[in-house]
């Protein structure tokens, strides 16, 4: 398994999202090309329902902390209810561009 | 003064403080500055660290805090969160109301 791969199946199975969108942005960025190092993940779930942003960040964090120790340089993390994600009308806003700072 | 020390002082002697790639003016990184625009939105003072140019601070944050990426924002003393969710406190008011409510303090 690749590392979006291995990504999406930790979060179904730590999860059970209504829905979970693994994009890798790292094209986007200035890193070699096939890299797997910027990530975007999507993630609705009803569990998220009362709980703070920074908790289902850290959530999500805690579910992905090896990949986050050893692979992913970005994450841009959307985390929503059912609810929220209608009321979004299911879009995700987009990355910010890369400056090209440092990697 | 060991880095957490540093860390920690930086934290408590400054209400709202950033850790971010860069500087508000130049931030060197597409997080950082999305981040920046939503706290210069809020009109008020804050702090921040460069990150890039604090190699100890970047090494040692992220354990300290709990938190693997940056930017981080810490206001009184407690991390509020990255980009993602700096962002969405912003487009709903919520931030805005946090830090004018520390600035208001001061």
């Amino acid at each position: 398994m690749n590392i979006q791969e291995t990504i999406t199946a930790k979060l179904n199975s730590a999860f059970t999202p209504e829905f979970a969108d693994v994009v890798n942005e790292s094209n986007l960025h200035n890193v070699a090309p096939g890299s797997e190092s910027h990530f975007r993940i999507t993630l609705v779930c009803e569990s998220f329902e009362g709980t703070r942003l920074i908790q289902r960040h850290r959530r999500v964090n805690d579910c992905l902390q090896s990949e986050l120790a050893n692979d992913i340089h970005a994450l841009a993390l959307h985390t929503y209810t059912s609810q929220e994600w209608a009321t979004r009308q299911n879009k995700t806003p987009d990355s910010p561009d890369c400056l090209g700072g440092e990697k | 003064m060991s880095v957490e020390a540093k860390i920690k002082d930086q934290i408590e002697n400054n209400p709202i403080i950033l850790y971010m790639k860069g500087s508000p003016q130049a931030p060197q990184c597409g997080f950082s500055a999305q981040t920046v625009q939503c706290l210069m939105g809020c009109e008020e003072r804050f702090a921040y660290v460069d990150i890039l140019t604090n190699p100890e601070i970047r090494a040692t944050l992220p354990a300290y805090a709990n938190w693997p990426t940056f930017p981080q924002l810490f206001v009184d003393g407690e991390l509020v969160g990255g980009c993602d969710i700096i962002t969405e406190m912003y487009e709903a008011g919520e931030l805005q109301t946090l830090i004018k409510g520390v600035a208001t303090e001061e």
